[in-house]
């Protein structure tokens, strides 16, 4: 095995979140951009905790409730994110079907089971297999964002259904948790240090 | 010393290594945890300014152009981005109009514009005013810019649409494709090495 680089509280060094300086560790502010040190992000697994289980809470309404209403000459219906998946399957564009079950489904899911395990794992000072877990951690931060396709959607086709005679559609409460779930998981994922995963049981923290 | 300029630390793990020369397009990345450290800097100014003011003006075509028009028994409707929020803010579902109109518009916007004012003064190897500020607020904001989930999500309306309407996309679409394009280009560069480059050396500034 190669010999690896040491680690900045090793060396007394910290790393600035923001300029990305390498920073005396005794410093309370950056030198060159001015933001806050921290040798970790503060209260790192108690705010991911928080975010995520908050995310998770919100995640059932925003599947049970309905995301949009629409009326189509005369006929009116309120569907769920679920609904609209099989609509799409239905009409026989499974891509887009696919499409909104990944961004709506999968990676909201993906995340709550990765920082669920990082989270378990990191407070248990697990050694098992950390390059891996980090490159989930940086995986989940690169998709996350997705899952807003939803919003996007149900915002478009409220905007230009609007024909009063032949037909409406218009947002409902199910698309505001399923927002809020996505900023939420995306606020965990920010707040989870993924230095934590390397960080040894005798190693300062 | 309190500031190491020859090193760097990983992001992600903690590790601190010394900086090395790239070649073109080469990736530093960690040993320990495999995250990339520091790309190749060919962090041309001028080349990036010009695509920043390009996606200035994209920015406006791109909000105030359809990106939608749907036709349905002689009567048409169609919707631009702004459009879009407010349809999305009404009654209970203002939460979630606010979150589009920040990630959708507001955050593509603060990129755009700070990027220009930043740039503008580099070119003359100046710090603009409000340097530390407007560097701070586009490391923040980076995340949240979604440009790209609003061009899929047009994708998406249009093919939901179509099975009932005559749908066809508007200009707003295909200035959001350039749009994207751009915003990811200069997002992408990674603007952080200003920090050096303009620091002046041992200058310290301490924020707004
Ligand atoms: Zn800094
Ligand atoms: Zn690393």
């Amino acid at each position: 095995m190669t010999a690896l680089a040491p680690r900045a509280h090793e060396l007394g060094i910290v790393g600035c979140h923001t300029c990305g300086s390498a920073c005396s560790a005794d410093l309370p502010r950056c030198p060159r951009c001015g933001s806050p040190l921290h040798r970790r992000k503060p209260d790192s697994l108690a705010r991911t905790w928080a975010f995520l289980i908050a995310a998770l809470i919100l995640y059932i309404p925003s599947n049970v409730l309905p995301v949009m209403y629409t009326s189509m000459l005369g006929r009116g219906e309120a569907s769920t994110i679920l609904h609209g998946v099989v609509e799409f399957w239905k009409s026989g564009s499974w891509d887009i079907a696919l499409l909104i079950f990944i961004a709506s489904v999968a990676v909201p899911s993906t995340k709550f089971l990765v920082l669920g395990t990082l989270l378990v794992t990191v407070q248990r000072r697990s050694t098992w297999a950390r390059q891996q877990r980090a490159r989930l951690y940086r995986f989940v931060e690169l998709i996350g964002y997705w899952s807003m396709l939803d919003v996007v959607v149900v915002a478009l086709v409220s905007a230009l259904v609007q024909f009063h005679l032949l037909g409406t559609a218009e947002p409902r409460l199910g698309i505001v948790f399923f927002g809020l779930v996505v900023v939420l998981t995306m606020c965990a994922a920010m707040s989870f240090d993924p230095r934590l995963i390397w960080d040894d049981a005798d190693g300062s923290e | 010393m309190t500031l190491y300029p020859a090193l760097v630390v990983c992001e992600h793990c903690d590790s601190v290594y010394r900086k090395h020369d790239l070649d073109h397009d080469e990736v530093a990345r960690c040993g320990r945890c495999r995250a990339v450290l520091y790309r190749a800097s060919r962090l041309d100014i001028d080349h990036l300014l010009a695509l920043t003011l390009t996606a200035a003006i994209v920015f406006v075509i791109a909000n105030v152009s359809p990106v939608i028009r749907i036709t349905v028994g002689g009567m048409h409707n169609e919707a631009n981005l702004l459009q879009a929020i407010s349809a999305l803010s009404q009654g209970s579902a203002l939460i979630v109009g606010l979150v589009a109109a920040a990630t959708l518009f507001l955050v593509p916007l603060l990129q755009i514009v700070l990027l220009g004012w930043v740039l503008l003064f580099a070119r003359a190897g100046r710090r603009a005013p409000g340097f530390g500020f407007a560097m701070r607020v586009l490391h923040h904001i980076r995340p949240w810019s979604m440009t790209e989930v609003f061009l899929l999500g047009v994708l998406v309306a249009i093919v939901k649409l179509s099975g009932m309407l005559n749908v066809i996309a508007g200009p707003g679409t295909y200035a959001t494709v350039v749009l994207t394009v751009l915003v990811t280009v200069i997002a992408k560069r990674d603007v952080r090495i200003l920090w050096g480059r303009l620091s002046g050396d041992t200058d310290v500034e301490w924020g707004t």
